[in-house]
């Protein structure tokens, strides 16, 4: 299953993990991105915090955590080679994995076809 | 909200899938389908069109070259007089307390001086020009010329292809040259530190112009990000940015603008606004200057970003004027101001970026060496 936000991050969920990433859509808007920032692993957020940073030639942009919850594992892989982002935005390019109360709260975001008329 | 222009080749930006975005007044061509790393890459290894009409182009027409070129050096510190026939030239407009009110290149074409400025203080500099040129010499503002720039180490090739004459010329060179059957004014030159030319040609031409250069193969579209990009790699100063009223020649580093013929004891010394503390500034040193900075890290510092002396140093010592990332450099690169004292190649220092400071060396500039044809 995968979910998708307003703010054009998507949520897959893996065990009792989401691993979060931004939309193709995003990726493509954003441009070519050459700087990725991560928070650090064991990090408890809340909705709406700043917890990654994603920069391309054109400009800075934050990536607020979707949910509450803690971080439990971040991919270094896009940190070393921002340029997956614009290449694999939904698959290798995942930012990061959070654990959180309780899944059904994903029920809240969009499913595909709902991002899909969202982004037009 | 004001009304935006668009440029003459409004349409062919928007077929070539340019994303317009608003700029000095214009809506202008940002990026095309190859996005800004791209186009970035193929000016440096191959060659870029550029269309950069909403800078201004403007002619100043005396009884002869020599008496139009003496009524502009009373407002820029250059030897335009004894500039060269077809020969263009760096230059500013400076102010009474020595800052730069615009930058812009100026060419001798044998009765009249060219001169092209930055398309956000135009019409400034234009009321700047009429307000302060003599009786005789008349301020024309050419407003049927698109202006398009072709940069990189293919555009020989590309443009000779259309006229061989161009290959002849060398770096700053202008000549006439017939372009798809119409007059262009071209010169030498660019923006991006690449070899290149600039080509001022008629409105009615300029599409036709555009295709042919775009119909080899070596040639591609490339937008206003790429441009920014390029020049930032060049070491070349953005105006507004990297330079503005409140920066002087000396402190931008551009002192090799200014010629010993308009120096202290040359022949036709000082004579421009804010000559005294120009001259003097060249002579003693600036108390600040504008340097190159290469960050340790992959964090761009882009402009506003602030400098300090240490990671604990409370107040802030220079700022970031320009920052970004350098595709040819594979990094971040940026410049700024900092005390002459800090200002050395080698000198550490630290930006302060989303609160965290941050290492950044100071460097010499350009971060990409210039590839001109002299």
């Amino acid at each position: 299953m995968i979910k998708f936000t307003e703010e054009h991050e998507w949520l897959r969920v893996e065990g009792d993990l989401v691993v979060v990433g931004i939309t193709e859509h995003a990726s493509t808007q954003l441009g070519d991105v050459v700087f990725v920032e991560l928070p650090e692993i064991g990090t408890m957020v809340s909705t709406g915090d700043e917890v990654a940073v994603i920069e391309s030639v054109k400009a800075a942009s934050d990536i607020a955590a979707p949910l509450d919850g803690e971080i439990v594992e971040v991919n270094e892989a896009i940190v070393d080679e921002p340029g997956k982002v614009n290449q694999d935005p939904l698959g290798e390019a995942w930012f990061f994995k959070m654990k959180i109360d309780d899944l059904s709260e994903l029920d809240q975001f969009m499913d595909e076809d709902a991002y899909a008329e969202l982004i037009g | 909200m004001t009304d935006l222009k668009s440029l003459p080749l409004d349409g062919l930006h928007r077929e070539l899938g340019a994303k317009m975005v608003p700029f000095a007044g214009y809506e202008m061509p940002v990026q095309y389908a190859l996005g800004v790393m791209k186009e970035h890459l193929h000016t440096r290894e191959q060659a870029g069109l550029f269309d950069v009409s909403h800078m201004g182009q403007v002619i100043l027409r005396g009884p002869d070259y020599r008496s139009a070129a003496l009524a502009l050096e009373a407002l820029v510190p250059v030897d335009v007089a004894g500039l060269g026939l077809n020969r263009q030239r760096y230059g500013f407009f400076t102010n009474d307390a020595g800052g730069i009110l615009d930058d812009l290149m100026l060419a001798n074409r044998g009765d009249h001086v060219f001169v092209v400025v930055n398309a956000a203080c135009k019409d400034a500099d234009i009321a700047h020009l009429r307000a302060n040129m003599p009786e005789g010499v008349a301020v024309e503002v050419i407003e049927d010329r698109a202006l398009l720039a072709l940069q990189g180490p293919a555009s020989e090739a590309a443009l000779s292809a259309l006229n061989p004459a161009v290959a002849a010329m060398k770096f700053m060179d202008v000549a006439t040259v017939d372009l798809c059957g119409a007059e262009c004014w071209v010169s030498r030159s660019g923006y991006t530190g690449e070899d290149g030319y600039e080509i001022s040609v008629p409105v009615a031409a300029a599409e036709t112009l555009a295709r042919a250069l775009l119909a080899d193969e070596r040639v591609e579209a490339i937008g206003l990000g790429a441009r920014d990009s390029l020049r930032l790699e060049g070491g070349l100063c953005l105006y507004g940015h990297d330079i503005d009223e409140t920066t002087t020649p000396a402190m931008a580093g551009l002192g090799w603008a200014i010629q010993k013929v308009r120096r202290e004891g040359g022949a036709r010394d000082g004579g421009f606004p804010g000559a005294p503390t120009v001259l003097r500034e060249l002579q003693e040193g600036p108390t600040e200057r504008r340097v190159g900075l290469r960050p340790d890290g992959r964090a761009p510092m882009r402009e506003g970003v602030e400098l300090f002396k240490s990671e604990t140093a409370a107040v802030a010592i220079g700022r970031v004027t320009s920052g970004g990332f350098g595709p040819s450099v594979g990094g971040p690169v940026a410049m700024g101001y900092v005390p002459a004292a800090l200002s050395a190649p080698g000198t550490q220092l630290f930006g302060e970026v989303r609160g965290k400071r941050l290492p950044v060396q100071v460097v010499a500039l350009p971060f990409v060496p210039a590839n001109f044809k002299r």
